[in-house]
């Protein structure tokens, strides 16, 4: 049975699509042609995200829709694994984060409207990729969203620092190791006490400058699915990191151990294995870093152009850690590759726009491949890379499709 | 009117899952659902056991968790037991043989090797005058 995307309106057709999402989603929201036409789309959302899943909703963003430096709110994807709160909270300011764990002596609470007023603002352009981004390639497949190329964008993040939070709650450097955190989000059982997502990072990565709490997307409130009012925001690291609907944070003692941080989840095998192989719990490894990347945004793939002209080829590449250094792109498979022009990051973890002026040798058709090299001299395989359970960290060369006729 | 149905449907799907939930009563005519081979209730292949599938797996997820995806019938049963253990779903009994079979037979996986072709390109007319 092949995997062909349905087009939205087949979608609904097929899936009763408003209905789920009206079920699932908070009082109050209002889903666009939900009653007259039937053209659904996600609240505060591009129509032409691709949707995954409706309970819960995962949706990505077609390759072409992402062509913009700073990714807009409504071109975010959403990747969520239980239900956004059943309502929004009627004044945000008065919505409460917990600081807490065993590096914390005495648990913290602050709202929102005082995480506001007591600390300096930061905003930073901040790429989120899914671990799973890519995971629809995998053979033998892997259980979960068949995200594409779309699990991926860089808007503007305006927060606080987690590490200036931390301090003000009096956390304990020597006995930090790990930073965990809960959200307000519901489990999809409904069952109130199972927590849907408990993730996190190391204390370091925590410490970072760049690392936030935050409540602004490109200076606007976050959207409702992206975590609407408060949320953490790693950039480098799987989005899975970076916890919604923000409610507490926990500095562990050791390895924080919350739902979707052990077993499989977001893990790989700690040495290689074969495709299809099955790997014990205690042999995967947690990912931390995201590897180099990088996406064509412009043209759409499947452009055709007229012989003797040249295409203006764009897009964005991105690194968990040291910058990218290098674009190249293809048109021949990789029998050769030019040179792109690459812009440098406007912060650390935030994406480059490359570009180039593609000539064709004569008419036909033609792939056109781009592949990233970061500053520690790691480069994106043209082939899959190495198989995992899960289907994660696929950082393959993307490519599109282009005719000369 | 058939809005209204979908809705009726989907609803009692959707707020009916519980640990103890029973399975969603099934229509008495699922068959006028169907449209080209496809459940136009959920996207579900209708062949076979399609209607034990949207009964009992339904309740808790989208189709779209089923359709976007493809596994072996020991991918499939792994996965079953997977929500078994972390997501409260219960014990499938006797159903559960005719569940992994539907989904194995019309939810197969597809050999893709290490890049699958680009597929089916949607072909546009670029302008490219503005190229330098």
């Amino acid at each position: 049975m092949p995997h062909r995307p349905l087009s939205r309106r087949q979608f609904l057709t097929r899936s009763g699509l408003p209905v789920i999402f009206a079920a699932s989603l908070p009082a109050g929201v209002q889903l666009l042609g939900l009653s007259a036409a039937p053209d659904p789309t996600l609240p505060g959302k591009h129509p032409g995200l691709t949707i995954l899943n409706d309970r819960p909703v995962n949706a990505e963003t077609p390759a072409h829709l992402l062509d913009e430096a700073v990714t807009s709110a409504d071109r975010l994807f959403i990747r969520n694994n239980g239900i956004a709160p059943a309502a929004p909270p009627a004044d945000p300011a008065e919505w409460t984060l917990r600081i807490a764990g065993e590096a914390v002596p005495q648990a913290v609470t602050f709202t929102l409207a005082e995480l506001q007023a007591k600390f300096r603002h930061h905003t930073y352009q901040l790429t989120l990729e899914c671990g799973g981004n890519g995971r629809k390639e995998f053979y033998p497949p892997a259980r979960g969203n068949q995200w594409s190329t779309g699990a991926i964008g860089c808007p503007a993040w305006t927060g606080v620092r987690l590490r200036d939070v931390l301090e003000a709650a009096g956390y304990q450097s020597d006995r930090a190791v790990y930073v965990g955190y809960y959200g307000r989000d519901t489990h999809l059982s409904g069952d109130p006490d199972k927590v849907v997502i408990s993730r996190g990072v190391p204390i370091a990565k925590a410490l970072e400058d760049e690392s936030l709490i935050a409540w602004a997307m490109n200076g606007q409130p976050l959207p409702l699915l992206n975590g609407y009012p408060l949320r953490l925001v790693f950039g480098g690291y799987p989005a899975s990191c970076s916890g919604k609907w923000l409610s507490e944070i926990v500095v562990r003692d050791r390895l924080h151990d919350g739902e979707k941080m052990g077993g499989q989840s977001y893990r790989v095998p700690c040495t290689p294995v074969e495709p299809g192989a099955t790997v014990a719990d205690a042999d995967m490894c947690i990912i931390e870093q995201m590897p180099v990347k990088s996406l064509i945004t412009s043209p759409k793939t499947g452009a055709t152009i007229a012989p003797g002209t040249k295409l203006n080829l764009g897009g964005h590449a991105w690194s968990s850690g040291p910058a990218v250094t290098e674009v190249a792109y293809s048109i021949d498979f990789g029998s050769s590759w030019q040179p792109c022009r690459l812009a440098p990051p406007v912060n650390r973890f935030a994406w480059q726009q490359f570009s180039a002026t593609v000539a064709f040798p004569e008419p036909g058709y033609y792939e056109v491949w781009a592949r990233a090299t970061d500053a520690a001299d790691r480069v994106q395989p043209m082939v899959l890379p190495g198989w995992n359970p899960r289907g994660y960290l696929n950082n393959a060369c993307h490519r599109i499709a282009v005719k000369i006729a | 009117m058939r809005i209204l149905i979908v809705f009726a449907v989907l609803l009692t799907l959707a707020y009916s899952c519980s640990e103890d939930a029973p399975a969603p009563a099934i229509p008495s005519d699922p068959d006028r659902f169907v449209v080209d081979g496809i459940d136009t209730l959920t996207g579900l292949i209708a062949q076979g056991d399609y209607l034990l599938v949207r009964g009992n797996c339904l309740a808790c997820h989208s189709a779209n968790l089923i359709t976007q995806q493809g596994a072996t019938a020991a991918g499939w049963r792994e996965m079953i037991h997977w929500m078994q253990e972390k997501q409260g779903l219960t014990d499938l009994g006797e159903l559960e043989e005719p569940i992994v079979a539907y989904l194995a037979t019309y939810y197969a996986p597809v050999e893709t090797g290490r890049r699958r072709p680009l597929g089916e390109v949607e072909w546009y007319r670029l302008n490219t005058d503005q190229a330098d």
